[in-house]
């Protein structure tokens, strides 16, 4: 049986790893000699407190959707996708690919078939990487961040020597067809007769990753594939007893993985810059990690976690251009984050369980010593199958 | 290209080699002991930032040194504490570490020099100087007029920091430590089957934690040479993935000493090349600069693959010990 209620699972444990990394980050505040309150309330003012700040906060909640989600279809098969980051960099690619050299009469098909080509390049970009694991026994954190900085050497090859027109000096690929903008949030609300500024921030791309959200519900929770992709992540030999191949759910669910951290780039490239150039990810890969932590996997919580972490980079620009803290206090908070909800969860959940155990003794009559907390025994493999690292 | 060329590369590449060489011999330590470390990208730029400031505002190398160490063990005492004590995964740890490192080495150094994030320049004794071994050639000119063995004694031989001999004199060391001691027995143990150990009356959590300790120092060598050595003081981000690479190099290495040496001495002469000419055409073919940048990367992948001899880590490797009840 369950040491501690769902809801306790769920919401207090993250819940509670947030504020001890909240807490850490005004000591580092307050360490640098800035206040922390006056800190937040400029983040606050910055993000959501307007028509532009929500813009940019929902802009980079869309990346840090598809990163996530990216994170969190490969944790459910147990897989440690770090490589989100290359990923999105082949997306990025697929996407100018796409928009340079095929023409398209109107935005609406251009943005179906750049976020095809975002996600068929993400994908194949895991998939080397998916099929090593599963085949070769290779590490696949390893393998993917050794494919982090191969797509790296490849976009500022390609994007310094084929893909920039004559004539511009930085490595970028030529603009995409004005046609191809597409139609932000804000000019939608100025339609509608709303006072919003015309800026190319947080566009159609938001809704394509709410959409997103529910497919990957529907996918794990729903279908036959996402059972099979569930099992395998819980237990290798029960999935392999039960007829599901390794080797088919790595590669798929690493394909899937890909895919979603490729559709980011449909919003960075086509949605913001409509170009592609060298750094359009900035680290949001990474971040996918933090946002599917601290969303538990689950599709709903990720897109609150990436709200949060939309809110964290814009409000930090904000608090970068007003004060003198450096933007890189986000990436502290960010370190936080995944130190707390991921490395030392057990540091909040053996207290918490411990404290329900304690509660649930006084009511009922004694019972059994329940599994010791801590992490799941791994799987007995069968001998000579030693996962690599 | 004439000899001179040829040894100013290889002099480079002991160059790029050492920070390499002390991070990987630093993973090596971890893993050995059953916990994967991909915070060494981490400890290091933590120990560049310290080291430099700390030798700045001391005027000690030194004593920047020490710094820089500290701070690097620290970062090791939370990776420990994170994967030991609360077995919490020890991947997700290191990329944590990694980001706090980022973070944390720019916001200090904004606070305390507000130059961007940067320290000052270091001179004198607040870097670690190149030694000059009795009887070499200092003077360039003179170097040109010499032969090839006064070239070779003066250019690859003399003139490093004394951090270059020592991070050479770590690899036998870590040998000997590793597979001459009971220490190094033990360790070794620990990380391919912690409950034999366990179960012969030897703490497997003190062990793992002094692995990541050593870890921690190395680490802290390593980021000390980059910024008080190579170069003269901390610039954001510096060790540029060097951690990373090291861990390249530990995986091609197969966890062992002397093969890490190599490894680094292989993936540092692939960076001297590159530094030293632009484009290089090889067979009729120009090879590209970004190639050469991602040959470590994709040698390590080949490595990993099995197809050119199987890298095996060790066994209990990135599992929590859980003792039995």
């Amino acid at each position: 049986m369950d040491v501690m209620p769902k809801w306790a699972e769920v919401i207090l444990v993250p819940l509670i790893s947030l504020i001890l990394a909240a807490l850490l980050s005004a000591v580092v505040i307050l360490a640098i000699g800035e206040n922390p309150i006056k800190a937040v309330s400029i983040m606050v003012d910055g993000s959501i407190g307007g028509v532009r700040g929500w813009g940019y906060t929902l802009y980079y909640a869309t990346n840090f959707i598809f990163t996530g989600l990216c994170v969190s279809v490969a944790f459910h098969a147990r897989l440690f996708n770090i490589g989100g980051e290359g990923q999105a960099m082949l997306g990025g690619l697929g996407v100018a690919l796409v928009l340079l050299y095929i023409p398209f009469p109107h935005w609406s098909l251009a943005l179906v078939a750049a976020s095809i080509g975002a996600a068929l390049f993400g994908a194949l970009w895991a998939l080397i990487p998916a099929w090593l694991q599963a085949a070769r026994g290779s590490h696949i954190v390893i393998t993917t961040i050794m494919f982090n900085f191969m797509a790296a050497g490849l976009l500022n090859y390609l994007l310094s020597n084929t893909l920039k027109p004559a004539g511009q000096s930085d490595p970028a690929s030529a603009k995409f067809d004005a046609a191809y903008d597409l139609p932000t949030l804000n000019s939608i609300l100025t339609d509608l007769g709303f006072q919003a500024a015309r800026d190319d921030s947080v566009n159609v791309t938001f809704l394509l990753a709410i959409a997103a959200c529910f497919a990957v519900w529907f996918l794990l929770w729903r279908t036959r594939l996402g059972f099979q992709i569930r099992s395998f992540g819980q237990s290798e030999t029960a999935a392999k007893y039960a007829g599901i191949s390794p080797l088919k759910i790595t590669v798929i669910a690493m394909l899937i993985s890909g895919g979603l951290a490729g559709l980011m780039a449909v919003n960075t490239a086509m949605g913001e810059q409509e170009r592609l150039v060298l750094n359009s990810v900035e680290g949001a890969g990474f971040i996918g990690i933090a946002v599917a932590l601290m969303g538990r996997n689950h599709p709903f919580g990720v897109f609150l976690a990436a709200l949060l972490f939309g809110f964290l980079y814009q409000g930090g620009a904000e608090l970068a251009l007003w004060t003198s803290i450096p933007r890189e206090l986000i990436t502290v908070i960010q370190a936080l984050v995944i130190l707390f909800t991921g490395a030392l969860d057990n540091m909040v959940r053996t207290p918490l369980a411990n404290l329900f155990l304690h509660l649930r003794k006084g009511k009922e009559p004694p019972e059994t010593a329940p599994p010791p907390p801590g992490p799941k025994r791994p799987d007995h493999e069968p001998e000579g199958t030693v996962k690599e690292a | 290209m004439d000899f001179l060329t040829i040894i100013q590369v290889l002099d480079g590449t002991v160059r790029l080699a050492i920070p390499l060489l002390l991070a990987c011999l630093a993973g090596l330590f971890s893993e050995r002991a059953g916990i994967f470390d991909i915070g060494l990208e981490g400890k290091m730029l933590m120990a560049a930032f310290f080291s430099a400031a700390v030798a700045y505002t001391s005027g000690n190398a030194w004593v920047g040194l020490l710094a820089g160490i500290a701070s690097s063990m620290v970062l090791s005492a939370v990776h420990g504490l994170a994967s030991i004590t609360f077995r919490g995964n020890q991947l997700i740890s290191g990329v944590a570490i990694n980001f706090l490192a980022l973070g944390l080495t720019v916001l200090i150094a904004q606070d305390w020099f507000g130059q961007g994030g940067r320290t000052p320049s270091l001179s004198g004794a607040a870097r670690f100087d190149s030694i000059d071994l009795p009887g070499a050639i200092t003077r360039i000119r003179d170097m040109r007029d010499a032969g090839p063995l006064m070239q070779f004694y003066s250019e690859l031989i003399s003139g490093h920091s004394i951090l270059v001999y020592l991070g050479f004199l770590t690899v036998p060391i870590t040998w000997w430590v590793l597979f001459r001691t009971r220490f190094g027995l033990r360790l070794r143990a620990v990380g391919e089957n912690p409950e034999a150990v366990d179960t012969a009356g030897v703490s497997v959590v003190g062990l793992r934690f002094a692995a990541v300790a050593i870890c921690g120092l190395l680490c802290g060598i390593a980021g000390a040479y980059l910024s008080t050595a190579i170069q003269a003081g901390f610039t954001k981000g510096m060790t540029a993935d060097r951690g990373y690479i090291a861990l390249a190099a530990l995986i091609f290495a197969k966890w062992r000493p002397w093969y890490a040496l190599y490894a680094c001495l292989l993936f540092g002469l692939f960076f001297a090349i590159d530094n030293r000419f632009q484009n290089i055409t090889l067979l009729g073919f120009q090879l590209p600069v970004q190639f050469m940048q991602s040959l470590p990367y994709i040698l390590t992948v080949v490595i990993l693959a099995g197809f050119v001899g199987k890298a095996i880590p060790p066994r209990a490797g990135g599992e929590p010990y859980v003792k039995e009840r």
